[in-house]
């Protein structure tokens, strides 16, 4: 169980690992210095569990340029070693700096996507209008440009977020700049895709649904949550609109798509039951078990319940915006959502909802 | 003795008394003998001339009977000599009867022939087995044969009108012609004529645009088609009433189709007519259409003709209730055009402001003006002169479904949809509708929730009757969703111009380099025009919604709270200097703070008031300015600059919201934010801030 919370005020840049013992219900800490500067995004290499990019702001006299690094963790924090942090006083580990992805040229990071199901070794950064594609050589010494594109039109174009998609085995990309959603093909990096006015104002994330190759979830400031076909972008297939403010982060749940996860700076993070949209069709399971299990008997009734969006719970924890929120990797039922004033929260879809999803 | 001598007195009295009568009398019984005597003698007189008349009278009775005698003879003779000359006469008729007949051929008098013909038949009949009749008789049928092919010939000819023909028809059943197939023939040529109508009011549709308006085309159906289908109808009925309920449905098979096609030429006709706005006209016509079908409806009642014509009329009614609803739905959209230029125009002519109440004003009159134009229009229909009007139609479904339901009540949603579909237009940038026009049709729909809807159902209530007991939509459900539209529209007007300030405010934050900027001599133009443009929408709100009330505030409320947030705020946060454990503190703090104020919901509902609709925008801007802070890095300078526009803001935007509380709440976040967003965070002293903000 891990969790990876970057913190982004005082002088000391540092990012929190994050121990939950399900168990027993402890929630342990251990602390990495990160000492380049404030960390605006961070990801972790999907495999190798040591390794981390973040996109950090790089202090100079007069100008704030967003660089973007990868790095290594010390071995013994790696999630998984048993090693007990049992001193809460034991001194900040350090990361150890495996390359920069040199920026110099593009301008300020915004984010960066490791290829998802890949080995470790490409990345896409967002650096203000360019798209960048890298090939990490050498155990990820060495980050090499391999491809980039770019945004053109009038006015500054900035990206502000970017997911890669899980499918069509890892060659396509999601960007947003403005209010504007956009596909990429990463072999040509080439745009397959556009939608222009996703979102009234700003689109501020992004995801895939996991199950659904063509389904993409995006919010914005305008406080709605859209979900979209990428096969039919001229409209929404369907709009949340539960937040009374922008709205941050949108999640799927890794593996039960209808769960899908937002937070926002109204202080709320809010868990919708999507199960129009979703990969699992209701009643099919149960059609299933009825063929294989004769011995197990359940309710007839409780399958015929047409499928019904809703929100299934809100939590109202924070005081103050809610800035991040993720499932957890590990356990599906699991999630943590980070607000402005450094409180990460740890939830569970509630229990009656897990085994009427399971059951 | 007294009274024997009494008595013997009395006695001897009487019998002088006697004596003296007789004497008296003595002369009468004398005259009376005589008399007796002369009347015997007159009387013998008289038996003698008696017997002499007796004589007298035997002897004339005995002359009479010999003259009676000698005549008897003659008598009888001359009797037979008349019956003799009689028959004779007939026979010079029978025998003449042929060439009359031709000659009356000839000369066309078909009437007189036929009617010779008539008395000939039966004797005719009567004598055939005699040769000489029999040839009388063949000649005869020649003749009529020829006759009857000339009425035939006539008949088709069929140049003349119906009554001529009718005329021939019954000539030809007097000759008893066969009926049925006397009654198919009949009915082609009506047909024939009545086509010819038919295409003469074709002809008058035609491709081109119509050249009579609808009462003439209506008039010339109903003189022309109609008047001729009751001549033939009326005509038939008389020639051939013996046919029995064969002939009327032949009759009324023949009507039908014949009307069937009337009524798609006057529909497609009445099609034309949907697009003119002219009701008087069209309802004159359609009353002249049906009044006219009513007496060959009587006559046909199985053609069912009266009851297509007023099917055709309902249908025309619903049409034309369409057509209203249509034009009152145009009328409002040309009446937020109208709006929306009256809302451009003056800028561009850089005048005052328009004037909000004043359009809006208009607005509602015209849309009311427009609704009781369509009413009286469509009341027409159901006025007592129009034949039409008192069919259940008219009493109870046009009424209550057709006029209440379908046309108030529906153009009502539809506004109401109209408005709502300027919240959820695609083009959300607001840049679509100008945010003056939401807040004009949110007070639109709100008036038509307090007072217009109940007036104008009350009014149509009163002008049609309602009778039908079919459920209507009651007042206070359209009232509900005119209040619904109301607030969604104040709403999005809240975000749109929200949005305005607060993409102002974003691109002031996002666009300027805060970590190398000058040490701040002046509050940013931004602000002040924050601070402008929410009076002027303060100013455009007045104009149509009410104050609200605010928490109470103090006189010099602005004074005030500079203080509190001067002192006890900015000391709690940046007194400190930031070691390691400051931020710790700081957080603690401003969380302790939150417990204790309550969440704000940035994007809420708002209330039908002015305060209400300003604290939302004002709360909108702040938000955004306090998220867009939180997303940059400050030099020194940079916070105090932020800190000066709090201020700023602090001096001016209380005024505009229900609670102050909630400006300062949230411009201390702002200022708090930014200082931790800030390496080296030196707070300006409030005074020099206060100073620089008294400035400008």
């Amino acid at each position: 169980m891990e969790d990876d919370a970057p913190v982004i005020y005082g002088l000391e840049f540092q990012i929190h690992i994050v121990d939950f013992d399900d168990e027993n219900n402890i929630i342990s800490k251990n602390v990495l210095l990160h000492q380049v500067g404030e960390i605006w995004h961070i990801s972790t290499s999907p495999a190798d569990k040591g390794v981390l990019a973040t996109c950090y702001n790089k202090p100079s006299d007069s100008k704030v340029l967003t660089c973007a690094a990868v790095w290594r963790m010390p071995k013994e924090l790696e999630p998984g070693g048993h090693e007990s942090p049992d001193d809460s006083t034991s001194p900040a580990h350090t990361l150890e700096l495996l390359c920069h992805l040199d920026n110099t040229a593009h301008g300020s990071m915004a984010c960066v996507a490791w290829e998802p199901a890949g080995d470790g070794k490409k990345v896409i950064s967002l650096a203000d209008s360019h798209i960048l594609l890298w090939d990490l050589q050498e155990s990820s010494s060495q980050a090499v440009l391999a491809s980039s594109a770019s945004l053109e039109g009038k006015g500054q174009l900035k990206f502000t977020s970017g997911r890669w998609s899980p499918h069509h085995t890892g060659t396509q990309v999601a960007t947003a700049n403005d209010t504007t959603i956009r596909g990429w093909d990463t072999r040509s990096m080439s745009q397959i895709y556009c939608i222009e006015n996703a979102h009234g104002q700003l689109v501020r994330d992004l995801d895939f649904n996991p199950n659904k190759q063509y389904y993409l979830a995006s919010c914005g400031d305008d406080c709605k949550v859209k979900f979209w076909d990428t096969r039919n972008v001229a409209e929404p297939v369907k709009t949340l609109e539960q937040h009374s403010h922008w709205v941050w982060n949108v999640r799927y749940n890794h593996s039960h798509d209808q769960l899908v996860l937002t937070g926002s700076s109204d202080s709320r993070v809010i868990l919708s039951n999507m199960v129009s949209i979703s990969s699992e069709p209701f009643g099919h399971l149960v059609d299933d078990d009825d063929l294989s299990d004769q011995e197990e008997r359940r309710p007839e009734g409780k399958s015929q319940e047409p499928p019904q969006d809703s929100v299934i719970a809100t939590y109202e924890e924070h005081e103050d915006s809610v800035y991040a929120v993720d499932w957890s990797s590990a356990d599906p039922w699991l999630f943590a959502s980070l607000s402005y004033d450094g409180r990460l929260v740890i939830n569970r879809v509630p229990r009656a909802l897990k085994y009427h999803i399971l059951l | 003795m007294d009274s024997e001598t009494d008595m013997v007195r009395q006695i001897r009295a009487l019998d002088s008394d006697m004596q003296t009568l007789v004497y008296e009398n003595y002369n009468k019984f004398i005259s009376a003998t005589d008399t007796i005597r002369k009347m015997k003698n007159d009387f013998r007189k008289m038996e003698d001339e008696m017997d002499r008349l007796a004589t007298n009278m035997a002897v004339i009775t005995d002359f009479s009977a010999r003259i009676s005698a000698t005549l008897q003879d003659r008598h009888e003779r001359i009797t037979k000599l008349a019956g003799v000359h009689a028959l004779l006469r007939k026979l010079q008729f029978l025998f003449e009867l042929p060439s009359r007949l031709t000659k009356c051929v000839e000369l066309g008098a078909y009437g007189q022939a036929v009617r010779y013909q008539g008395r000939a038949r039966a004797v005719l009949q009567q004598y055939q087995h005699l040769p000489s009749f029999r040839a009388i008789q063949d000649d005869c049928q020649v003749i009529t044969a020829r006759l009857a092919q000339q009425l035939r010939q006539r008949f088709r000819e069929g140049g003349s009108g119906a009554p001529e023909q009718a005329e021939c028809v019954e000539l030809l059943l007097a000759l008893g012609e066969p009926a049925e197939e006397l009654c198919d023939e009949f009915l082609a040529h009506a047909r024939g004529r009545l086509e010819a109508e038919l295409q003469s009011l074709e002809a008058e549709l035609g491709p081109s645009p119509p050249a009579p308006d609808v009462l003439e085309f209506t008039d010339l159906g109903g003189s022309g088609f109609v008047g001729g289908l009751c001549q033939v109808a009326s005509a038939y009925q008389e020639l051939f009433a013996a046919q029995g309920p064969a002939g009327a449905e032949k009759l009324a098979a023949f009507a039908r189709e014949l009307g069937g096609r009337y009524f798609a030429l006057v529909e497609r006709r009445l099609a034309q007519e949907q697009g003119s706005g002219d009701n008087s006209l069209l309802v004159r016509a359609l009353d002249r259409f049906h009044r006219r079908l009513r007496a060959p409806g009587a006559l046909l009642a199985a053609a069912g003709l009266a009851e297509a014509a007023t099917e055709i009329v309902e249908r025309v009614a619903r049409e034309r209730l369409g057509h209203h609803l249509q034009g009152l739905r145009a009328a409002f959209l040309g009446c937020l055009t109208d709006v929306r230029q009256a809302l451009a125009a003056p800028r561009l002519a850089g005048k005052e402001g328009p004037g909000l109440a004043e359009l809006l004003a208009n607005v509602a009159s015209s849309i009311l003006s427009h609704i009781k134009a369509s009413l009286a229009a469509v009341h027409l229909f159901t006025a007592k002169e129009v034949s039409f009007s008192n069919k259940p139609y008219f009493r109870g479904e046009f009424c209550s479904q057709g006029v209440r339901e379908g046309l108030i009540v529906g153009f009502i949603r539809s506004m109401c949809q109209t408005a709502q579909s300027f919240c959820d237009s695609p083009g959300e940038k607001g840049g679509a509708t100008p945010p003056a026009l939401l807040l004009l049709l949110s007070r639109l729909c709100l008036d038509y929730e307090t007072a217009t809807i109940s007036y104008i159902l009350t009014l149509t209530d009163e002008q049609f009757l309602v009778q039908d007991q079919s459920p209507v939509t009651p007042v206070s459900t359209l009232c509900a969703e005119a209040r619904e539209t109301a607030r969604r529209l104040l709403t999005h007007y809240v975000k749109v111009q929200g949005l305005v300030i607060s993409q102002m405010l974003r691109k002031s934050v996002e666009t300027r380099d805060w970590l190398s900027t000058l040490e701040p001599r002046n509050v940013r133009a931004v602000m002040k025009r924050v601070v402008e443009d929410t009076t002027a929408i303060d100013v455009q709100v007045g104009l149509l919604y009410e104050e609200g009330v605010r928490k109470a505030q103090s006189s010099d409320s602005s004074k005030r709270t500079f203080s509190v947030y001067s002192s006890s705020r900015q000391q709690g946060r940046y007194a400190p200097s930031y070691t390691p454990s400051a931020p710790m503190d700081t957080n603690l703090l401003s969380n302790i703070q939150k417990l204790f104020s309550e969440r704000i919901d940035v994007f809420s509902p708002v209330e039908f008031n002015k305060v209400s609709v300003l604290t939302g925008i004002i709360k909108i801007s702040l938000k955004t300015l306090l998220e867009c802070v939180r997303l940059r890095t400050f030099g020194r300078f940079g916070l105090q600059q932020v800190q000066v526009d709090c201020h700023f803001l602090q001096l001016y935007l209380w005024r505009f919201v229900a609670d102050e509380e909630l400006v300062h709440l949230l411009l201390d976040e702002v200022v708090a934010s930014a200082a931790l967003r800030c390496p080296d965070p030196v707070p300006m002293e409030p005074s020099v801030v206060e100073v620089i903000c008294e400035r400008g």
